[in-house]
């Protein structure tokens, strides 16, 4: 006599699921339980994941990062309770569909820069300044960050930006003039600097 | 040292978990039952061994969840004149099996508890003794004596 029988019941209940997900998230919103919401975008530069806390957007992270990765990352680093809750990254998406339509040049957006900390964080601080549409060189941030000679360290905080397109990152480049590395590949460089520069000039005629 | 978003806890415990609640207090509790199961666990997660058996866990807070819901519904319950012949097994069709919880719910809280953890979580005995208490064999006996309950009432039921 083998017969179990809860063989006949499915495995997943697929609506229930989602439905009693939905509740965790408004129940651990309610009780200040979660920590990290995040979902992820559709964009021109390939799916991109999006992590905020209750201060502020902390994580952008290209595919090539691997969002798995990122989340373990982020659940080590920060906290663990960490809930799939894209209503609470709408704001975000919605400004970066804006930033790829061409009709938003800078973000407006709660940030948490925690995971950034010391000369690295003094340079994200300064990219925002960079105007859309211009570039500056590593050695430029770097004075503007206030240490000249600190180029390479210029180039490691850009390369480890935990919030890429928002801070932009992009807009850092070679003194030659070449693009230079970045984060989400330099096919996706060359599209933000390409979509950038046809936009700003497009405004000024 | 690495640690698990919780969201995949959910997604890899999620499905098995509702199972055991549904099997433990019923399809129309259930969802309470797990709710209140993960935002416990969602609250303690921080402060988990690393290694823990999450599932072993997930299921013994779960235990005390359903031994807490029997008893609201007992004090909730209010007598009726007459008895139904049989509940509907009728409803929304995600609503589980109605005449397996129509069987399920016969048997003494103990044996649907241990038969639930055993044969729908997968726990062995050990384990399940740990969270109902009692011996490791009281729980093996508890679960061969429901079963057998089980399969008589529950294929009554389903080959009329």
């Amino acid at each position: 006599m083998t017969h179990n029988p809860f063989d006949s019941l499915p495995e997943v209940d697929e609506p229930t699921t989602r439905r009693l997900h939905a509740r965790l998230v408004s129940t651990a919103t309610q009780e200040g339980l979660l920590d990290i919401a995040y979902r992820t975008l559709d964009s021109p530069v390939g799916p991109l994941l999006l992590a905020t806390t209750t201060t502020g957007l902390i994580r952008v992270a290209f595919e090539r990062q691997d969002h798995n990765a990122t989340l373990t990352s982020l659940a080590t680093l920060i906290s663990p309770r960490v809930l799939h809750a894209p209503a609470k990254l709408d704001p975000v998406a919605r400004q970066l569909d804006e930033y790829f339509a061409g009709t938003r040049h800078h973000f407006d957006l709660p940030l948490d820069f925690r995971l950034s900390k010391g000369f690295r964080r003094a340079v994200l601080t300064h990219l925002p300044a960079i105007h859309y549409g211009t570039t500056e060189s590593y050695a430029q941030v770097a004075t503007a960050a206030g240490s000249p000679k600190a180029v390479r360290a210029v180039g490691s905080a850009c390369a480890t930006n935990p919030l890429p397109l928002i801070v932009p990152c992009h807009r850092v480049v070679r003194s030659d003039g070449s693009y230079g590395q970045y984060a989400g590949g330099e096919t996706a460089k060359h599209t933000l600097l390409t979509l950038e520069a046809t936009q700003a000039k497009t405004q000024q005629h | 040292m690495t640690v698990k978003p919780f969201e995949q806890v959910v997604d890899e415990h999620g499905p098995a978990v509702l199972r055991v609640c549904r099997a433990v207090v019923g399809p129309v509790d259930a969802e309470d039952a797990w709710s209140e199961t993960f935002l416990s666990a969602l609250r303690a997660y921080p402060d988990l061994p690393d290694d823990a058996d999450v599932g072993a866990w997930l299921v013994t807070i779960a235990h005390r969840k359903a031994i807490d819901i029997t008893r609201a519904r007992a004090r909730r319950a209010v007598p009726v004149h007459e008895v139904p012949d049989r509940p509907s097994t009728r409803g929304r069709p995600e609503d589980w099996d109605g005449d397996l919880w129509t069987a399920l719910a016969q048997l003494p809280d103990k044996q649907r508890a241990v038969v639930a953890y055993h044969y729908v979580a997968g726990l062995p005995y050990k384990d399940i003794a740990t969270i109902t208490g009692g011996s490791t064999d009281a729980a093996r006996r508890a679960a061969a004596d429901g079963m057998k309950t089980l399969r008589a009432t529950y294929q009554q039921g389903a080959k009329p």
